[in-house]
């Protein structure tokens, strides 16, 4: 447990020297002993405070793992016939999964589907918490980088590349093999939208951050909170689903009410 | 030329008129002594239309045609036919600093930065598409009621070819705003040519003046949309409408509609001024639609680009059959053999699609020929009192249907929680047995109906009052039918199978024995009209009924 605390607080601090405010931090470092001390033992009783209260959501979502998981991921998530390992998928996984509904899964479908959500947020903390101290791998995003601040026409460009073809350009969703699909987007969380980047449920791919850096990240949840937040100014969108929709539409209702206004005009002449 | 025809009033009178008149009267005065208009507003108006509301389709084609013209030219005002790549800087965030072309930033622009340009847009595109399918239902009533024979197989033609070329102008229109969607069509437009053996890359180097997607093709699209397409178009509603004068229109069979007259209203004054107004109907409509629907959402869709394709692309729905084809047909079909690929993926469905289209133009010169009849129809069929026509019609509808829905197999699949693969194998079912049901189906239906019209004439309505003969038997009452009723009922001609009879040579040609197969297929099953030999023979046994009925209510 201890261990894994330890890197995770590593690479907190390792994504802390990309930003800028690290090479001040390292300044300060080199500045002299009293100094460097006393950030030292600041820090370490704030990183005590968090590790006991993370030590018992930690317990505490092993509990509800036992009760509602490890029918299908195993007793300490390690995988059985109905169910992945989960060592390694990280609290972003577990928070994407359970956070969407997806997880505990129902019903062998050809993928694992939204329901409504069965745990508390807390729960879902604490479950994540819990998978994450199993092993290393990809956590909860930071607020900045899920709250839609970004570039909107940037992420438009890396969404119709990167993502349109399975989800389609307006995010109404779309059809894979076999009965697998893609969902629509147009009411996730842009957290929700970081984690599936970040962990590729199902058949998704991963974007990681090679792929996709977080700042180009944060500019398509930035897109598509902006295309969930702005109805279309044409009007009623009948779904996003293009032609075949506004297709259907012409055919039964604009013939339709036209063919039933022809029969009325025809009828009154008799 | 006709001026010598119309007498010239003396002086004298005209200043008459000219008091009586007020101004109208003179200018109308002014213009006839000019043009001879009122000869022609004579014979014009009255011309008798019949009243059905299927007659009203055709209408609903050239109304919104007319309003294609006017939103459309209000579009050309602004639009920029032009490929040369700009940075977009108007309002639309999500776009903003995005390149594009020229055609697509001015597309945005008219959708978010000119006053009535969206709406215009909108007015324009769904009247386009309701152009195309108004056109549809036109064409089926025509077919359906065999409409199109003698003396107006021609301008089924000419209705057919309009048909096509509205086609075209929906997708020279929809290409033009050089967004993702279009762009994704033309590729597979590029690619369908491609695939064409030999001469295939050679075309599309042509259209696209260079490697797809170059820099003219959308100024080129741009002269055949407003140019080129219009002009012929209007010229053959033009023709189809001076067929329509002159051939008179067609009407239901009913009491007192003969082939040699027409029942209904003149042009003038009531029918004209009930086309006026549903002009403004067909408008008002379209205006509506437009005005709380959104369609053709550029700006979700983006500059194109040839990398990314978005899921759910399609076509407009009247293109979706030719994408359906491409969706159904089974890989594998590709193969390289003398140094080239030949795409038989792409050749099959081309060769079927131009099949069924040139098929369907000639139909009527192709019923002609089987069923032999040389005589001038003005009198519409019931559809049930040509079974095979409309089976063939049913099997053509559902082969178009069964691409048409091809054309969105994903959409099918995420929205009734389908596989891919199940949807596209049960809609390769209906395109290919599918018609074949429908053919079979459609002709037992119409003859079962024609047995029902049979025994109705015959027979009359069974009014479900039972009443019991003196002699101890229950008979059911039947009311017989007005004459009215009668006559619409069995007034149809019945043909029968051509007989086989030798040539002037003595002998019995191929093309002979084919069409006499081909006529006994179409008029195997029929069902004759009732005689009126039979009729009386029924009546008179219905008459004692009447009495027994009477003698039993006292
Ligand atoms: C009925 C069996 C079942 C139950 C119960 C279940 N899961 Fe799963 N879970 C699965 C299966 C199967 C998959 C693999 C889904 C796939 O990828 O198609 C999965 C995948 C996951 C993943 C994604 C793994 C990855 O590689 O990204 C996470 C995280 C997860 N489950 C968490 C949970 C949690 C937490 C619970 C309890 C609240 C839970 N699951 C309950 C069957 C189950
Ligand atoms: C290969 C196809 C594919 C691509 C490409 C893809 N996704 Fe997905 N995406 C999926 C599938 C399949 C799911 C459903 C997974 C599941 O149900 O667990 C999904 C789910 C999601 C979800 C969760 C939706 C919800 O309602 O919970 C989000 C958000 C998402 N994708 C965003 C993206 C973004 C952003 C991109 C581009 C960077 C992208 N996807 C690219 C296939 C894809």
């Amino acid at each position: 447990m201890r261990e894994n605390k330890k890197t995770a607080g590593a690479s907190r601090r390792k994504t802390g020297r990309r930003h800028p405010l690290a090479t001040v931090a390292l300044i300060a470092i080199g500045l002299g002993v009293t100094g460097g001390a006393y950030a030292a033992v600041n820090t370490s009783t704030a990183s005590a405070e968090t590790q006991i209260a993370a030590q018992s959501t930690i317990e505490e979502g092993e509990k509800l793992f036992q009760a509602n998981c490890a029918t299908c991921h195993g007793m300490g998530a390690a995988g059985t016939d109905s169910g992945p390992s989960l060592i390694g998928v990280g609290a972003a996984a577990v928070d994407f999964q359970v956070g969407t509904g997806r997880m505990p899964m129902q019903m062998n479908g050809p993928q694992a589907e939204e329901k409504p959500v069965q745990f508390t947020d807390e729960q879902v903390k604490a479950l994540a918490n819990y998978v994450a101290s199993l092993g290393p791998g990809p956590s909860i995003p930071e607020d900045h980088l899920t709250n839609g601040g970004g570039d909107a026409s940037n992420g438009a460009e890396l969404f119709r590349i990167n993502c349109a073809m399975c989800h389609n350009v307006a995010g109404a969703g779309g059809a894979l093999t076999e009965g697998k699909f893609a969902p629509a987007l147009d009411t996730v969380t842009g957290v929700h939208i970081y984690e599936a980047m970040v962990t590729g449920p199902q058949n998704m791919p991963v974007f990681n951050d090679l792929n996709i850096s977080p700042e180009d990240k944060r500019d398509i949840i930035t897109y598509l909170q902006y295309v969930q937040d702005n109805r279309s100014p044409g009007g009623f969108e009948l779904g996003s689903l293009g032609p075949v929709a506004e297709g259907l539409f012409i055919w039964i209702f604009g013939l339709g009410a036209i063919v039933a206004l022809t029969v009325w005009i025809t009828a009154k002449s008799n | 030329m006709s001026t010598a025809t119309t007498p010239e009033a003396p002086p004298t009178t005209s200043t008459a008129v000219e008091k009586k008149g007020g101004f109208t009267a003179a200018a109308a005065n002014y213009i006839d002594e000019r043009t001879s208009v009122s000869t022609m507003v004579k014979e014009l108006g009255r011309k008798i239309f019949p009243d059905h509301w299927s007659f009203l389709l055709g209408e609903v084609a050239l109304y919104s045609f007319v309003v294609i013209l006017i939103s459309g030219s209000f579009l050309t005002f602004f639009f920029q036919a032009a490929m040369t790549p700009v940075i977009y800087d108007g309002s639309y965030v999500p776009l903003k600093g995005i390149e594009m072309s020229t055609a697509m930033a001015s597309t945005l622009d008219i959708s978010f930065d000119i006053r009535g340009g969206l709406l215009m847009r909108q007015v324009h595109h769904w009247a386009a598409l309701l152009f195309v399918a108004s056109i549809g239902l036109h064409m089926m009533r025509i077919f359906f009621t065999g409409a199109f024979r003698k003396p107006r197989e021609l301008n089924w033609v000419i209705g057919f070819v309009l048909f096509i070329l509205a086609m075209a102008e929906g997708f020279t229109g929809y290409s033009l705003p050089d967004d993702l969607l279009s762009g994704n069509g033309l590729r597979i437009i590029d690619g369908m040519v491609k695939g064409i053996p030999i001469v295939g890359t050679w075309i599309s180097f042509l259209l696209f003046g260079g490697e797809f997607p170059g820099e003219v093709i959308v100024g080129r699209l741009y002269t055949l949309h407003i140019l080129l397409l219009p002009a012929i178009i209007v010229a053959l509603i033009a023709l189809h409408l001076l067929f329509l004068v002159v051939h008179k229109h067609t009407q239901y069979p009913g009491p007192g509609r003969t082939n040699m007259n027409a029942v209904g209203q003149p042009v003038l004054p009531v029918y004209a001024a009930k086309a006026g107004g549903f002009f403004f109907i067909v408008f008002g409509i379209i205006m509506l639609i437009a005005s709380f629907f959104t369609i053709n959402p550029i700006w979700n869709y983006g500059p194109y680009d040839p990398s990314p394709v978005s899921a759910g692309t399609q076509p407009d729905w009247y293109i979706g059959f030719a994408d359906g084809a491409l969706r159904l047909i089974p890989p594998g079909l590709e193969f390289v053999w003398l140094d080239r690929t030949w795409s038989f993926n792409i050749l099959i469905p081309l060769a079927a699609l131009g099949l069924f289209i040139v098929l369907a133009m000639i139909y009527p010169f192709i019923e002609a020929w089987v069923t032999g009849d040389k005589r001038e129809h003005h009198v519409l069929d019931r559809p049930r009192n040509v079974p095979t026509r409309t089976a063939i019609g049913a099997a053509g509808v559902t082969f178009y249907a069964g691409l048409w829905a091809a054309a969105s197999s994903d959409i099918i699949a995420t929205h009734f929680k389908l596989t891919m693969e199940g949807v596209i194998h049960s809609l390769q079912f209906v395109v290919i047995v599918g018609p074949f049901i429908a053919y079979f189906v459609t002709k037992r239906v119409c003859l079962a109906l024609q047995k029902k019209d049979r025994e109705l004439v015959l027979h009359g309505f069974e009014t479900g009052r039972i009443v019991k003969l003196p002699g101890g038997e229950f008979i059911e009452v039947h009311e017989p039918l007005t004459d009215y009723e009668r006559w619409r009922l069995v007034s149809y001609t019945d043909y029968e199978p051509l007989m086989i009879r030798p040539n002037s040579q003595g002998r019995i040609t191929v093309g002979q024995r084919l069409r006499a197969g081909f006529s006994r297929w179409f008029f195997e099953d029929r069902i004759s009209p009732v005689t009126k030999t039979e009729l009386e023979a029924a009546h008179g046994h219905h008459d004692t009924h009447h009495e027994l009925d009477e003698k039993s209510a006292h």
